[in-house]
């Protein structure tokens, strides 16, 4: 439905004006078939459980949501409110599928759920995440994750 | 969004992001990623329609066994047009104007009240809500913004949080609580009908629009901060 154009302004000035890094390396680490894969989900969403912090303005920490966490306590503090968030109240997995990996763990589609996810707030800056990220990156290793898909919202 | 994928990448670890715009993913090429068509807040497309989100997520996933990259693939499928198909049957909430002779408070608390068993009704229906971040009840959430909306001091319900932060969530849980009760209506409205209603239409949407003219107002950096976050642009420009 919505492309760059059809973003109402003044959000698409600013969106189209963020700062995109323009990376000189491409990593590409491959890895075994999707069924036999651990896959995390890591979320911009600013999404955290209801008794943890909200996100600071300029936050460029993570919150840890727990596979365990009950649908009842997922919450979003993004600070942001140039994005719909009708479709999250409704159904988290529009931009928190846990559900739907799940159901395809179970269909043997992959082969498991991570233990923890984490969420981010995207609007920070790419280059304040860098040592969070890179962080991350060796406790998800802990995880046994081999697949991790990145959902903006 | 493509920063980690690039950084996790980097340290060893397959990824593949979903990507809702597009000219920022062809510029930053992380390792993988999928366009998809739809708005901001919505990227898995449709909300309670688990087959559609499973699409997505598989072709994301499918993404993973590509030979080489940097890939970047369009989605093919689009979201039901939210507009036309959603608002079938929808009508806009009752509204109360605020009375001559009523505060904003007491209209506010009036329309809370009016709104209370829907909200509670789509808690139950859904089984999770979303209200709560500020951590106060409504009706102490309702006085807290009007108090700051009416150019009080109040005390700050969590002392060890700055003000304009406490401040975005309960306008947020606020924006909460009428959408879900409005949601929990029979119909199905789209977000442009839902922000219409609020925005326009509700004591509740008066509230935080006085609360967005104070913060601009504010000499305090962090309070004139407000301004571009507790509303949503287009409505700034309305607004403003």
């Amino acid at each position: 439905m919505v492309r760059m154009a059809e973003i109402p302004e003044p959000s698409r000035v600013h969106i189209a004006a963020l700062p995109c890094h323009d990376y000189e390396t491409k990593p590409w680490v491959k890895g075994p078939p999707i069924k036999e894969r651990r896959v995390a989900i890591i979320s911009t969403a600013g999404l955290q459980r209801r008794d943890d912090r909200p996100y600071a303005f300029d936050a460029n920490d993570y919150r840890i949501i727990p596979g365990s966490t009950s649908p009842g306590d997922i919450v979003m503090s993004h600070i942001s409110s140039n994005f719909d968030r009708s479709g999250f109240q409704q159904d988290y997995n529009i931009a928190f599928p846990l559900d739907r990996l799940r159901e395809m763990a179970a269909d043997g589609e992959i082969a498991s759920v991570a233990e923890y996810h984490y969420s981010f707030m995207g609007s920070t800056h790419p280059d304040d995440m860098e040592p969070t990220a890179r962080h991350l990156a060796g406790l998800l290793k802990s995880d046994n994750v081999d697949a991790v898909v990145l959902i903006p919202v | 969004m493509g920063g980690l994928g690039h950084f996790l990448e980097d340290e060893g670890l397959p990824t593949v992001q979903i990507s809702l715009v597009r000219e920022h993913t062809e510029q930053i090429q992380p390792p993988r990623a999928l366009w998809v068509p739809f708005i901001l807040g919505r990227p898995l497309g449709v909300p309670g329609d688990p087959e559609f989100q499973k699409r997505v997520l598989r072709a994301a996933l499918n993404l993973l066994e590509a030979p080489s990259g940097p890939i970047l693939e369009d989605y093919p499928e689009e979201a039901p047009e939210a507009d036309e198909s959603e608002a079938d049957g929808w009508v806009c909430p009752v509204s109360f104007a605020v009375a001559k002779d009523e505060s904003l408070g007491g209209a506010l608390g009036r329309e809370i009240q009016q709104y209370r068993t829907w909200f509670d009704l789509g808690r139950q229906k859904r089984g999770r809500t979303m209200f709560g971040v500020a951590e106060l009840e409504i009706e102490a959430l309702g006085d807290f913004l009007v108090a700051y909306a009416d150019g009080g001091d109040p005390d700050k319900p969590d002392p060890d949080l700055p003000l304009a932060r406490i401040l975005r969530s309960a306008a947020d849980d606020l924006k909460t609580f009428y959408y879900e009760a409005a949601t929990a209506q029979p119909g199905s409205p789209s977000p442009d009908d839902l922000a219409n209603w609020f925005w326009t239409m509700t004591v509740g949407g008066d509230v935080t629009v006085k609360i967005w003219n104070r913060a601009r107002a504010s000499e305090d950096p962090e309070i004139k901060r407000l301004q571009g976050l507790i509303m949503p642009g287009e409505w700034r420009e309305h607004f403003g």
